[in-house]
């Protein structure tokens, strides 16, 4: 199944196999040579990429809602920080009497508020296979509660848009009391292990981006089987048509919700990878801004294509690494001359460009072919020209 | 006969106990001031010397008595000298020379807590002796003497009040009070009720508690039910009157709201632009009264008021060059006109950390922009809030008038009505949209301008105010500015209504979750828009 969603995607095949080129030669680098050796991979950058694959797949996610279903969430971070949050509160209690405080029940941060036990919503996240599912559930039910009520009511454009910013500032603002319970301000963070595993070591790291380079491919194989589907071509026809699909008798509201919550769920993946791997997460992935990047880097890369996604997440972020450690001021400035340019001259993005140049170069194929069939046809027969013409057209 | 001597010093001792308030009655202010150089003396004696200083007419004593209360009085272990100290140095209290021996020869003259309340006592009888002082200032300062007065110095007050009656009553009329406050401590029963009685014209929270004192402990029954039907009577108005309170703030963070949000709403409704510049055009606004405040530092009020138009001028200006170079492009595509001036917020926001950095600068506050009109005890009405209230109020409806009556109006209703047709009738809708957005940026630079006076002028200014913003406009009904002044208020009300019970986050949180529920019940907001550029 894998080989027949390939087989004609091309752009996906070719982005996918250099991400996994890379990513096992960066392993193989970091894991096979030692430090000081020319081929040697530092594990700075093996978490960097790390964390660039846990962006593309959250980028991914944004671009099943965005390129394919028409709703621009200025929220989809809320998510990714949820996701996080779930897989951080797991490394949390995987601390136990290491802490600070050395208390065996309780994160540092509860004992520092004087909390002598454990809140209701921490309980089971210490086994790993419960995380997981809440990594799942939390995002997704989430996006599912606030999806059937804002589908349901045909809130749509702007002003979901708007809701969805207000719905991850809130967040923010929650997570930043200290009484909600997710450590405050400071957020999650000091982890030790994972699943037995030190999160310090070289090989946990190796492992954690082969499985980033995993989740992508898993979700970006998900999102194409999903778009290639029947239920793709509805969620298109939504996009382009929604009134007239509606009135066609799909319940719009469902297909929304559905690919909704696939995604929110997808992020939640992201930002569960990206945890252990970062070492932190606190309040500030709910920003706002935050999620208008992930926009950007869909832009970047080019909507309704999903690989475009993944190429405009790690350029983007590869350039914001490089201009903040060369120029940190100038940041700012790329990344809103992105903006406006990328808006304006390229709405297709990254991967339209390549798109561009083909169809350019098919253009003067066919003119090429049709001059030389007139020459042709001015040398033979008139007959032959009537020939050339459909070729042309 | 040894007992018998003791018995004789006793007697002696007991004698001088009696004679010497008389003789430090004798002291001249002299004297007094080498009393409190004097190491050796006793906080009694001290606070004779300052009695004896408060009534004297010498010219360094205001300054003395104030450093004293202040604990700023020193002395020197070694000449006995007074010092006062001023900002850093210590200049001596009778004559002005600067302190020049050595800093740990100084010793700060010391006071006990009866000695500071008598110093509290002497100042206040001080200012309200002294007629070349406002009339405000002296009733302030016998203000702060209800219920701080014990009767033996009300009695001092009684000759005050007698002799501004007919001058200026109201200062007599505040006296009366203070001297009221002291009889609620009197033995007599009568007295304590006649007192309550004088004081039923007045209201602060501290004569409540006062009552609330009576009302529990006083051996009087009559005198317990009389306090206890007063206090009921003042608590019910305290919080009237903190109700009160709680709307006014909640109307003028409403203001603050409706003037971010109104530009906004102004080019949704219009034009289908969401401009995510808006608060960087806000944050321009505020930094143009800090260089005009700059270029005119010694006219902070004047500076203000020049920048109204300035700021308008700037971020018009601003808006109009975005309008032409960015968004004329996009039309019919909000969401990417989103994405693009957010772009163009985050250039903005570092070119003003570039030319600024990115420190908070400061905004002086002019004078008449301070201070607060008193209602009564429980309940003012300060400037800042009340200009910011009118100024809105100002913007709103000059913007209404120019939407109803003017030329650019008319053609900026027929454009949001219908673009097509407005064409046809001869409406250039390029220059109406460059024109629109230009106004909807130049309010957005007056909003900047009364940000000024309330936050932190910095880059992160605009930032801080577009979810809100945002917020407001879809509550209200894009494109609808009655949509926005009533969304405006109803947010900045709740919001004010919900922060004493659950903490400012938390109502923030609230009102959040509960914009986005209301948007399931009207997904068009309060008042929704009308016509055809609805379903664009």
């Amino acid at each position: 199944m894998v080989t027949s969603l390939l087989k004609k995607d091309r752009g996906g095949f070719s982005v996918l196999g250099a991400v996994w080129i890379f990513v096992l030669l960066l392993i193989a680098g970091n894991a096979f040579f030692q430090d000081g050796s020319a081929f040697y991979v530092g594990s700075n950058t093996i978490t960097l990429f790390g964390k660039y694959l846990c962006y593309a797949l959250l980028a991914v996610s944004l671009d099943l809602i965005w390129g394919y279903l028409g709703i621009l969430s200025l929220g989809h971070a809320a998510f990714f920080g949820l996701g996080g949050y779930v897989m951080g509160m797991y490394l949390m209690r995987q601390i136990g009497a290491r802490g600070v405080y050395g208390n065996p029940e309780l994160p540092d941060f509860m004992v520092f508020l004087n909390w002598h036990e454990l809140p209701w919503y921490w309980y089971g996240v210490n086994h790993f296979w419960f995380a997981a599912i809440m990594i799942l559930l939390v995002p997704g039910a989430l996006a599912f509660i606030f999806g059937f009520f804002a589908f349901r009511s045909r809130v749509g454009g702007v002003y979901l848009s708007i809701i969805t910013q207000s719905l991850t500032f809130a967040l923010a603002l929650a997570f930043f009391r200290n009484e909600t319970g997710f450590g405050g301000n400071n957020g999650l963070t000091d982890f030790k292990d994972i699943l037995g595993f030190s999160l310090a070591s070289d090989t946990t790291r190796d492992v954690l981006l082969f499985l980033s380079a995993l989740a992508l491919t898993f979700g970006y194989l998900l999102c194409r089987y999903l778009m290639r589907s029947r239920l793709g071509k509805v969620t298109i026809a939504i996009r382009d048509a929604e009134s007239r699909t509606r009135f066609m008798g799909y319940r719009v509201e469902y297909f929304k919700l559905a690919i909704f919550t696939v995604a929110a769920m997808l992020a939640g993946i992201a930002g569960a990878l990206y945890v252990p791997q970062v070492g932190i997460i606190n309040p500030g992935e709910f920003n706002p801004i935050n999620s208008i990047e992930i926009v950007i880097w869909v832009a970047v890369g080019g909507r309704a294509s999903l690989y475009g996604a993944i190429v405009g997440a790690i350029l983007v972020n590869y350039a914001k690494t490089v201009f903040t450690g060369i120029f940190p001021d100038g940041w700012l400035y790329a990344l809103g001359l992105i903006f406006v340019l990328v808006t304006l001259f390229l709405p297709k993005g990254i991967v339209g460009i390549i798109g561009m140049i083909r169809a350019k170069r098919a253009e003067r194929k066919a003119l090429a072919e049709a001059d030389a069939g007139r020459q042709a046809a001015a040398e033979a027969e008139p007959a032959a020209a009537a020939e050339a013409s459909p070729k042309e057209a | 006969m040894k007992s018998t001597a003791k018995m004789f010093c006793a007697a002696l001792l007991v004698l001088l106990g009696f004679l010497l308030p008389q003789a430090a009655a004798a002291m001249t202010p002299d004297e007094a001031l080498a009393v409190l150089g004097d190491r050796s003396s006793s906080f009694e004696q001290k606070k004779e010397a300052f009695d004896v200083i408060g009534d004297s007419k010498e010219n360094w004593s205001q300054l003395l008595i104030e450093s004293a209360q202040k604990g700023e009085l020193f002395f020197d272990k070694k000449k006995h000298d007074v010092y006062a100290k001023v900002g850093d140095n210590y200049f001596k209290v009778k004559g002005g020379e600067a302190f020049s021996g050595k800093s740990r020869d100084l010793k700060r003259v010391s006071v006990n807590n009866s000695i500071r309340e008598s110093l509290h006592l002497i100042l206040a009888m001080r200012t309200l002796s002294d007629q070349s002082i406002p009339e405000d200032r002296r009733i302030e300062s016998a203000h702060a003497l209800i219920g701080n007065v014990s009767q033996e110095d009300a009695s001092k007050l009684q000759l005050l009040r007698d002799l501004y009656i007919t001058t200026d009553p109201d200062l007599s009329e505040m006296l009366t009070y203070v001297i009221a406050s002291a009889d609620l401590n009197d033995e007599d029963p009568k007295i304590r009720n006649g007192a309550m009685h004088i004081l039923s014209g007045f209201r602060s929270p501290l004569l409540l508690q006062k009552l609330g004192d009576i009302a529990e402990h006083d051996a009087d029954v009559s005198n317990r039910v009389y306090a206890e039907k007063q206090a009921a009577g003042l608590r019910s108005s305290q919080s009237f009157y903190s109700g009160l309170e709680t709307v006014y703030f909640g109307i003028s963070l409403g203001s603050v709201l409706v003037l971010a949000a109104i530009g906004l709403t102004i080019t949704f409704g219009v034009m289908g632009v969401i401009n995510m510049a808006h608060g960087e055009l806000m944050m321009i606004g505020a930094y143009t009264v800090y260089v005009i405040q700059q270029c005119m530092p010694s006219y902070p009020g004047l500076a203000l008021i020049i920048s109204i138009p300035a700021a308008f001028c700037v971020s018009g200006l601003t808006g109009i060059i975005i309008e032409r170079t960015v968004i004329q492009h996009l039309y019919g595509r909000p969401l990417e006109t989103l994405l693009a001036t957010f772009g163009i917020s985050l250039l903005l926001q570092q070119l003003v950390r570039s030319i600024f950095t990115a420190l908070n600068r400061n905004v002086v506050i002019p004078d008449f922009m301070s201070g607060a009109i008193k209602i009564n005890e429980f309940f003012s009405v300060t400037y800042n809030r009340l200009y910011i209230i009118l100024f809105c109020l100002a913007v709103f409806f000059t913007l209404r008038w120019i939407l109803q009556h003017s030329r650019l109006g008319l053609e900026v209703r027929s454009v949001s009505q219908n673009r097509a047709m407005a064409r046809n009738m001869g409406v250039r809708s390029g220059r109406v949209n460059a024109l629109t957005f230009g106004l909807g940026s130049g309010i957005a630079g007056l909003a900047g301008v009364a940000l000024s006076q309330l936050t932190n002028v910095g880059p992160n200014l605009g930032q801080n105010y577009i979810v809100d913003s945002f917020l407001v406009v879809v509550f209200g009904g894009a494109g609808n500015i009655w949509g926005t002044m009533v969304g405006g208020m109803v947010l900045g009300v709740a919001n004010k209504v919900l922060e004493p019970m659950a903490g400012a986050m938390l109502a923030k949180i609230f009102i959040l979750v509960g914009v986005i529920i209301f948007i399931q019940k009207r997904p068009r907001g309060l008042f929704p828009q009308h016509g055809r550029s609805v379903e664009g």
